[in-house]
């Protein structure tokens, strides 16, 4: 055999390792969700046999029928939780971007006193488990009143999301080059259309991530939702999965089945706002 | 009318100042030059006149309107950036098209005066393209099209050609003279190239830390300079300086070299006077294979040995050591030399300059 031949039977062994291990990376990952959904469609005493039954007996939907049936039919108020989730979630997740656009661009073009300093105490803030402000921040509620309220959701989880989109978007603005800006206001542009018809378009897919995580972060949240919501006024899905819990028993069924409930909407729009996700839209502004 | 006028322009950082209050005054349809070192404070003027820069102090006036405070916009001016700038998320055609959507224009008017830049620069084929699927020169091209769509009263030029490769360069510079001809707009264009000052410019700025050193024609920085900076900085190669002390009408070289003190300044200095002689590669040369400047009079022959040869094809810089230092000197219709080799060198002292060495300033009046 000659060396180009070996060479070329390398690759292709090469090739085909890669492939299997991507699968079984991707195997390990995705299991869990596949298990959850699986465990939403077949009955509790598959779900708790042990050794664990692998290819499901049978399937039903009657989790998700029960799930809608109404309270007292085994039933829990999915679409009040549902309706919470989606009104805190998109609220605060356009005010976090809002001032995490603003903030981002600040730390990226001015230059101002305090700057690094208050750019690191926005960061420390992010060392502080949300667990851990669960307390001061219910007796904070308590008094101002706004406990189990979507507006005191919202609030902590603008505080929570805000230093990480201005992170995040502080860093897609200091990549869109300078001189793009003064060309603009050259052309004729004030300050502000510079940075909306120039400098915006050119830092949209890092606005578009930092929207996707703050959402996500707020949908999933549960640590402080638990503590802070009372009642289907405010609750959220997470916390709606503990209605799923009794004194003795938790039906592990209905609590997959509203799950995968909870996880569709947010595949939905990772996939839906992926496509702003294209990077590299900056090449070819300045030389090479 | 688009004359610019500086006056007393001064730009300061914190307690740093980079621009000490220049004077300079414009004329309509002039092409003038800002050349001078790196850090010498000439991108920072043309952009305090672009309004891309606050300004300290002094005025700027452009067309007789003082606009010190005036944003970009409002300037009526269009500016070419080094790295081009072009808005990558826009075809070329939306490039040039910006600054007019931005102003409102219709859309035929818009489209007509983009196929008419178009026209100019030959962009009719890259019309659709992005910046980013664009050649460098291509790219210099477009953000010199989006600068005359505006129908600017003058042309800033921010060093566009210095990330263009050596041939592409000299085509550009030769587009850019015949852009002029075509717009007849005022044009200030910065750069740290003296050979683009030179061929390009009506008259030329040469900058040094936040001063102007000389304003004039390239003949007249080329021929008169007025300091030893703007001496040593305009031609290539550049001029041999080289310290010396008058005395007895001669000029003695440190080193125990001497030479006669040309002519013309012997009525401006003293013995005992240090100053800083200088003489062009091209009237220091090799006995037969120089230019006459018709001051044969002047001609000073030493015989000096070569330490090094640069062939050029049609000339050779040669190296000799003269006072204990190498000379630069431009030979024609060269010769085969090797290093080692004593050939007879001609000085035109006619045409030599000298400087104050406590000054700078030219001792020719």
């Amino acid at each position: 055999m000659d060396e180009n031949a070996s060479a070329r039977l390398t690759r292709r062994a090469l090739t085909v390792a890669h492939r299997v291990g991507l699968f079984l990376a991707m195997l390990v990952i995705c299991l869990p969700g596949i298990w959850i959904v699986l465990s939403s469609l077949r009955p509790t005493v598959e779900i708790m046999a042990k050794p664990p039954v692998w290819i499901p007996q049978q399937l039903s939907v009657d989790a998700y029928v029960a799930m809608f049936s109404g309270i007292g039919k085994g039933g829990i108020p999915v679409l009040d939780y549902f309706r919470n989730s989606l009104v805190i979630s998109v609220t605060s997740t356009a005010i976090a971007v809002a001032i995490g656009m603003a903030g981002g661009y600040a730390f990226a073009r001015y230059r101002f006193r305090g700057k690094s300093g208050m750019f690191l105490g926005l960061m420390l803030t992010r060392t502080v488990p949300g667990i851990a402000l669960s307390l001061p921040l219910f007796f904070l509620y308590v008094r101002l009143g706004i406990i189990d309220t979507h507006i005191g959701m919202i609030l902590a989880y603008v505080a929570l999301n805000v230093p990480f989109t201005i992170w995040l978007i502080d860093g897609f603005f200091r990549q869109v080059p300078k001189d793009l800006a003064e060309a603009a206001q050259i052309d004729g542009c004030t300050r502000w259309q510079a940075f909306w018809q120039v400098e915006f378009p050119l830092a949209r897919p890092g606005i578009a991530s930092a929207a996707i995580f703050a959402f996500l972060t707020c949908w999933n949240e549960f640590a402080l939702a638990s503590q802070l919501t009372r009642s289907v006024n405010s609750k959220t899905l997470p916390v709606g999965l503990l209605d799923y819990t009794a004194e003795f028993t938790i039906d592990w069924r209905g609590m997959c089945a509203l799950a995968v409930v909870m996880i569709i909407p947010a595949l939905a729009l990772t996939y839906i706002v992926q496509k702003h996700l294209v990077g590299g839209l900056t090449s070819g502004a300045v030389k090479g | 009318m688009a004359t610019v006028s500086l006056k007393q322009l001064t730009k300061r950082y914190g307690n740093m100042e980079i621009v000490h209050g220049i004077d300079l005054e414009i004329a309509d349809r002039e092409f003038i030059a800002l050349v001078g070192p790196s850090g010498c404070g000439k991108s920072t003027t043309l952009r305090m006149i672009a309004g891309l820069e606050d300004i300290t102090g002094g005025n700027i006036d452009i067309g007789g309107r003082m606009v010190n405070d005036l944003p970009p916009r409002s300037r009526n001016i269009s500016m070419v950036f080094q790295s081009y700038a072009l808005y990558p998320h826009m075809t070329v055609r939306e490039n040039l098209g910006f600054s007019l959507k931005i102003a409102g224009a219709a859309k035929d008017d818009m489209d007509r005066r983009v196929a008419e830049a178009s026209a100019i620069l030959g962009l009719d084929e890259l019309l659709e393209r992005r910046p980013s699927q664009l050649s460098g020169g291509q790219r210099q091209r477009v953000a010199m099209g989006r600068a005359i769509v505006r129908d600017p009263d003058v042309f800033l030029f921010d060093e566009p050609l210095s990330n263009l490769d050596a041939k592409l360069r000299t085509q550009m510079r030769t587009e850019i003279k015949k852009l002029h001809a075509k717009v007849k707009s005022t044009v200030i264009y910065v750069t740290h190239d003296q050979v683009e000052a030179m061929t390009l410019a009506d008259r030329i700025v040469i900058m040094r830390s936040g001063h102007i050193e000389q304003v004039g024609t390239p003949d007249e920085v080329f021929s008169r300079p007025a300091t030893h900076f703007v001496a040593g900085f305009i031609g290539s190669p550049p001029m041999n300086l080289h310290q010396a002390t008058v005395s007895d009408g001669r000029l003695m070289f440190g080193g125990g070299d001497s030479l006669p003190l040309p002519g013309q300044f012997k009525s401006k200095t003293a013995a005992g006077d240090k100053v800083v002689f200088g003489i062009r590669p091209d009237d220091f040369y090799p006995t037969g294979h120089g230019l006459s400047s018709g001051g044969e009079t002047e001609v000073h022959r030493v015989e000096l040995p070569v330490s090094i040869t640069e062939p050029l094809g049609n000339e050779t810089l040669v190296f000799a050591e003269f006072n204990g230092a190498d000379w630069v000197s431009r030979m024609l219709n060269p010769k085969p030399l090797k290093a080692g080799d004593r050939i007879g060198m001609s000085f035109d002292l006619s045409r030599a300059h000298l400087f104050s060495a406590e000054t700078g300033k030219s001792l020719r009046s």
